[in-house]
């Protein structure tokens, strides 16, 4: 070994299996310092993040899909093999491995290691969760086991950050060569059951000979507490309400953030127009990026709860147990109970839904759940049900009874379309017999903080940084849409009012006029732009935050034959084309990402927009026969 | 057909009920489908106890070298168990 720096920076890989604790490893090691992106021509992420060692040397280091085992099963798990072998194509093969092991469980966590010990690389074994295998009265030998499996071993419980010195002043020393010899898990689809036998015949030897059983071992929490939360009854009592106290807690926690938000944007909008001259670029600051932007911001709270409360109950280990309460009813429509959870998500926003996804092994099973999730009623749609029920309801005011009535009927107007398509999907070009249910119910722990705020934190990067630059292009080009070419007729001689008057024939099939046309132009970048594309095109200031003077004008909007065109029918049809079409771009561009083509974002598109457009065609042409 | 020997302890995964404790015998039937679980550890001659049906009926919930496993009913008639008394 020699003493000179690399001039290259060594890769380490992280390996282990699902719920072992790797990514909070990974976080630990990496802090912030992470990159997310996919492996060329799969929809695999890609996360990758540096840490320095002792000796200040810069390492980077590759959190790999968790898998049971080195022959794959899905796309995830062939990153993990391929990146392991050197085979995986943009990808360097690693310097060294760290293949981390609960300790609570470890003869089938020894399946993997003892696989990725025969790939050849220089490899540290983390027996994390030592905590759990103490509370089950085992107590591991860890020299012991070292020498069994010719590696390094190092003891941790990465949630308390116990052992977390030890790993990395041992990923700072040279590494000690493999002496395994290389096999290459290829050509070994078809794993005998002789041979999964005999390895793990070897495994319970190298199990008993590191461990002594301790009696004391009477930790029946996860017992005690399956009896409830899997109960029958109480079961589903306790899944709804803890649902319920999800929604509850983004819609209304969220609030405050988002006011502020609010608030802080027209600052500096104040800011903006107080100290610039009047003029396009003014206006492309505050009308286009400020706008835009700002209105996509203004999510982020609700992001991060959501994403705190998904963080806290998969670390707390409920998660596992939705699926396996939700797999029946999933299991309905052709999906696995690990669609719930993505579904779920995409009632506050489906970017992080589509994200969650990539916890479905099946491919089949992840596209469907994808192209249906869109159809989940997001937050983006409140404004926009918010303003139509606002001018719904003859009386002006509806009462907070209808309005949550008329609510939940969208909401579940969008879940059943979603159930209905995922079916259809399921039964046509995504057919195929259901993949094999194989869903590990890990004992139940107190979440890590720090682990469940990492999660947070870099979901919400990941959502700023994608979704924002998107946006911003998009407000200006809107923008620009719908300020030039300047002439008399205003909005209606510009762009945007051109398309919308091109649309319009396409459009009064449905109840909508021209203007309701550029608000769904507008629609398209964001849904909630709706609300204020309709402000700009009904000439009112500040629609975004007092839907009251915009509803007034809408009420008084009329065909050039007289009839008025906000009917209590057409503001239900653009409701529920609202609940049916696609229209957020950025959605657009989280599948695209996900599922590598745009073939997939441009299909769902289509279809969602065509599904709206028929069945708002149905409904206004039905309410008009029957005389509304 | 049940392949239940003379005794009548040759039973299925799926006929268990919560409690009660076997061995795995054999694997019938598409072994792609199963392989996972073998990878995961449940093998011919592995103790499994049957812990409990999901609140709906499908899937079951085992346990086997010390950790809980979920699969489905689909899955779990492919496989043999005998009880242990």
């Amino acid at each position: 070994m020699s003493t000179t720096l690399p001039a290259k920076t060594l890769t380490f890989a992280l390996v282990g299996n699902p719920n072992c604790g790797k990514t909070t490893i990974f976080n630990a090691l990496t802090g912030l310092r992470q990159k997310i992106g996919n492996y060329p021509g799969v929809t695999v992420e890609k996360k990758v993040g540096s840490f320095f060692t002792q000796h200040g040397e810069k390492r980077d280091l590759i959190d790999l899909p968790g898998t049971y085992s080195l022959v794959p099963q899905s796309p995830d798990e062939r990153v993990t093999r391929d990146t392991l072998l050197g085979l995986q194509s943009d990808t360097p093969a690693p310097d060294r491995v760290i293949c981390v092991l609960d300790a609570s469980n470890l003869e089938r966590n020894l399946y993997l290691a003892t696989q990725v010990l025969e790939v050849g690389l220089p490899t540290i074994v983390v027996l994390n969760m030592m905590d759990m295998a103490a509370a089950r009265g085992e107590k591991i030998d860890l020299e012991l086991l070292s020498e069994h499996l010719g590696c390094p071993v190092v003891g941790a419980t990465a949630n308390h950050s116990d052992g977390l010195l030890t790993l990395r002043v041992a990923l700072s020393q040279p590494a000690r060569a493999n002496l395994h010899p290389r096999k290459d898990f290829v050509d070994t689809d078809n794993v005998s059951e002789a041979a999964i036998s005999a390895r793990y015949d070897q495994i319970g030897i190298i199990a008993n000979g590191v461990t002594t059983y301790s009696d004391i071992h009477a930790d029946d929490r996860t017992d005690r507490l399956d009896a409830v939360l899997t109960h029958p009854v109480w079961g589903w009592v306790v899944f709804l309400g803890l649902m319920g106290l999800m929604f509850w807690s983004i819609f209304v926690f969220a609030s405050y953030p988002m006011d502020l938000i609010d608030i802080l944007f027209s600052k500096v909008k104040e800011i903006i127009l107080g100290n610039m001259f009047p003029g396009d670029l003014r206006d492309l600051f505050t009308s286009g990026i400020l706008a835009g932007v700002g209105g996509v911001i203004k999510f982020l709270p609700q992001i991060l709860i959501l994403f705190l409360f998904i963080g806290l109950l998969e670390d707390s280990g409920y998660m596992a147990r939705a699926a396996f309460i939700m797999d029946r009813v999933m299991s309905r429509v052709g999906l696995h109970g690990k669609s719930f959870i993505p579904l779920l998500s995409s009632y506050a926003c489906a970017i992080p839904g589509i994200m969650a996804t990539r916890t479905i092994e099946s491919p089949r099973d992840r596209l469907a759940t994808i192209l249906v999730a869109p159809f989940m009623s997001c937050s983006a749609r409140l404004p926009v049900y918010g303003l139509m029920i606002s001018t719904l309801i003859p009386g002006g005011v509806a009462s907070a009874g209808e309005k949550a009535g008329i609510m939940m009927l969208m909401y579940l107007l969008g879940t059943a379309a979603a159930f209905f398509f995922a079916l259809l999907f399921k039964r046509t070009f995504l057919r195929g017999e259901p993949p094999p249910l194989v869903l590990e119910l890990p004992p139940y722990r107190l979440p890590g903080l720090f682990t469940v705020l990492q999660h947070m934190l870099s979901r919400a990067k990941a959502f700023l940084t994608r979704a924002g630059t998107l946006i911003l292009g998009l407000s200006i080009l809107l923008w620009f849409l719908s300020t030039f070419p300047k002439t008399d007729a205003g909005l209606s001689g510009s762009f945007a009012g051109r398309i919308g008057h091109f649309i319009e024939p396409a459009l009064t099939p449905l109840g909508f006029n021209w203007k309701i046309g550029i608000g769904l132009i507008g629609a398209q970048a964001a849904r909630e732009v709706f609300v204020s594309t309709m402000g700009i095109v009904y000439s009112i200031d500040g629609a975004d935050k007092n839907t009251e003077p915009l509803r007034l004008a809408l009420l008084k909007d009329h065909w050039p034959d007289g009839c008025l065109v906000f009917t209590p029918l057409v503001a239900l049809c653009i409701m529920v084309f609202f609940v049916f079409s696609m229209q957020c771009i950025a959605t657009l561009a989280v599948v695209k990402r996900e599922t590598n083509s745009w073939r997939w974002p441009a299909f769902q598109f289509f279809y969602m927009t065509t599904f709206a457009y028929l069945v708002t065609l149905a409904l206004y042409q039905a309410g008009r026969a029957l005389g509304y | 057909m049940d392949p239940v020997t003379t005794d009548g302890t040759l039973l299925y995964l799926s006929d268990l009920t919560p409690g009660l404790i076997a061995t795995v015998v054999a694997f019938i039937g598409d072994l792609e489908r199963t392989k996972r679980l073998r990878e995961m550890g449940l093998l011919p001659g592995t103790k499994v106890k049957f812990v409990r049906w999901a609140p709906m009926g499908d899937p079951l919930e085992i346990e086997l070298r010390g950790y809980r496993l979920s699969l489905r009913r689909h899955e779990a008639e492919l496989i043999q168990v005998q009880l242990v008394s």
